[in-house]
């Protein structure tokens, strides 16, 4: 090793331990500040696997905007959708701040090598499901991201402040349309209840796999990309769901499912993991239809795109002529 | 009941709930985000508007009716709606020109509107002329791009305007009901804003090099509840719940 390349080490090695030190402290890393390749690479990961699953997530909402049972349903449920859209316009935009186009990660994404949330390859079989999507899955995901409000890189703790805002709200609104049914006819009750039982151990799932398997979990904990633990994001939904259920008269699908007063947090039953691993591998009842919408929509829109740009071109130079 | 007022009322909102529930189709799917955002941000306003028309129709009808009663449980012949809107989303530039045709309208419109001796109907139109005035931007400047862009836009975009034609004399016509209206100083004379329609159309058209048509055999029937053999499947969709699960709350 040139005494050159042992130089460039040394300056590498003290850059990094100030970086650590500054994550320490609790300082914002922004897009221009020195950050280690690692550091950038997983927020890539991280942030561009979130946009997706706001895009993806879409779709299965999608599915019930024209079947919507009221007009103010339907309103409601586009906005909710819209929102959606939202966040993935601006956590794309944090994403390329660290130096990846928005292109790059279509194509990771259509390409099947990017991953997004697994919930998102369930399908959407009845109106309740809006229910307990908003109810359930954005209740997990605000578990999950509320913590990022406060993570280290400071582009995507700010895009996830309002993230987490809408979220809420979402979630507010998903559990009042189970109110709403819980509260209706039986036909209605029993639309919920089998809405339950349907998304439950999915958005069990979604918290991660177990901390044993989980691969990512201590370095994502140093850069505050995580404070608490897959199993204990977990703990924390149950506790804070199943009285919302039974609030409404819902029966969690779980038959093992008891208080346990000595912890005082909720015994649960086992998760079904390989249906998990099965769905991320790619072979859930919806993995192949989301793909698919969302490539068919990437290619169909392809000249739309181009047009926009020679047009964007022609008056650029136009505009130079003036 | 005051029939024509409330005749009049559908004849207006049905427009924005079949654009808002074509609109409505595209979300998650358009060719790029932000082109989805602002669809679905269109498909929301009409929505909105169809809703504070339907809340008065649902009045002036009495009994408890509802806005849902009124806009999702009538029968195919009862939508009043122009052709033009109930056309499918063949593909982005047909759903831009479907946009720009009405819009153009219905800024049109609703500027009279605004001056109808019915408070509540100038109340609505107010509201609604900014967000109709965006969608106006929004249409206009994609017919614009697709026009100018490259040699597959222009042509997509010159066939769009092509096959929609047809559908655009029906925007000036005028049904019993909308004639007591205007003789009452409550709806709009829109035969007197044909000239003013078609001026702007060939201006954006002209501005975009595409060519106005000069078709003149032109198609009508959704004011007298005659649709386009689209419009069933629509409201197969628009109203599966409310047919499937009646008489609930949701």
């Amino acid at each position: 090793m040139s005494n050159e390349q042992i130089k460039e080490m040394e300056i590498e090695r003290s850059l990094e331990a100030q970086f650590e030190e500054r994550i320490l402290r609790d300082e914002k890393i922004e897009a221009k500040d020195w950050m280690p390749e690692k550091y950038r690479k997983t927020h890539i990961r991280q942030i561009s696997q979130h946009a997706h699953s706001e895009i993806i997530g879409m779709l299965p909402e999608g599915n019930w905007i024209t079947r919507a049972p009221s007009l103010r349903r339907k309103v409601a449920l586009l906005a909710k959708i819209q929102d959606e859209a939202g966040h993935g316009l601006y956590l794309y935009s944090a994403c390329e701040t660290l130096g990846v186009s928005r292109e790059e990660l279509y194509e990771q994404l259509h390409s099947g090598k990017a991953k997004y949330s697994s919930i998102f390859n369930y399908p959407t079989v009845s109106w309740a499901d809006m229910g307990a999507v908003g109810w359930l899955v954005d209740g997990a995901a605000i578990i999950n991201q509320v913590p990022l409000c406060s993570t280290s890189y400071g582009p995507y703790a700010r895009a996830m402040i309002r993230v987490c805002k809408e979220e809420s709200f979402h979630q507010r609104q998903g559990y009042e349309i189970m109110v709403k049914l819980a509260k209706g006819t039986p036909e209605q009750k029993e639309m919920a209840q089998d809405a339950l039982n349907r998304w439950w151990w999915p958005s069990l799932m979604m918290l991660g796999p177990t901390d044993a398997e989980s691969v990512h979990t201590e370095q994502s904990m140093k850069w505050k990309l995580k404070r608490k633990s897959n199993d204990e994001l977990r703990q924390q939904f149950i506790d804070q769901t199943v009285p919302q259920a039974e609030l409404i008269g819902l029966t969690i699908p779980d038959k093992d499912l008891k208080w346990n007063e000595e912890r005082g947090s909720y015994d649960f039953g086992e998760i079904d993991w390989d249906e998990f691993w099965q769905v991320v591998k790619g072979h859930g009842p919806c993995n192949k239809e989301r793909m698919d919408a969302r490539v068919n929509a990437w290619e169909e829109g392809e000249w739309v795109r181009d047009a926009a740009m020679a047009y964007a071109e022609k008056n650029k130079n136009i505009n130079k002529a003036v | 009941m005051k029939e024509n007022l409330y005749k009049y009322i559908l004849g207006i909102a049905d427009n924005s709930l079949i654009l808002g529930q074509r609109l409505g189709e595209l979300c998650g799917h358009g060719p790029s985000l932000e082109i989805d955002i602002a669809c679905t941000n269109i498909s929301l306003d009409l929505f909105g508007q169809s809703r504070s028309y339907y809340q008065y129709a649902a009045k002036l009808k009495g009994n408890e009716t509802t806005e849902d009663d009124v806009a999702l449980l009538r029968t195919e012949r009862e939508y009043v709606n122009l052709l033009l809107v109930e056309q499918p989303n063949r593909n982005f530039a047909h759903t831009m020109a479907r946009q720009f045709l009405f819009d153009v309208y219905h800024i049109l419109l609703l500027q009279e509107l605004e001056k109808s001796h019915d408070l509540t109907l100038a109340a609505i139109a107010k509201k609604s002329i900014k967000e109709v005035s965006y969608h106006l931007r929004f249409s206009s400047d994609w017919v614009k791009r697709l026009g100018n862009g490259t040699d597959v836009s222009h042509d997509k975009m010159q066939n769009a305007i092509d096959a929609l034609w047809t559908y655009t004399d029906e925007l000036f016509h005028q049904t019993d009901a909308d004639k007591a209206m205007i003789a009452e100083g409550v709806g709009v004379d829109i035969t007197k804003f044909k000239d003013s329609y078609e001026q702007k159309v060939a201006e954006i058209l002209t501005e975009a090099t595409l060519k106005v048509p000069e078709n003149k055999w032109f198609q009508k029937g959704g004011k007298q509840g005659i649709h386009t053999e689209h419009l069933g499947y629509l409201l197969s969709d628009l109203q599966y719940m409310q047919r499937t699960y009646p008489n609930m709350e949701w």
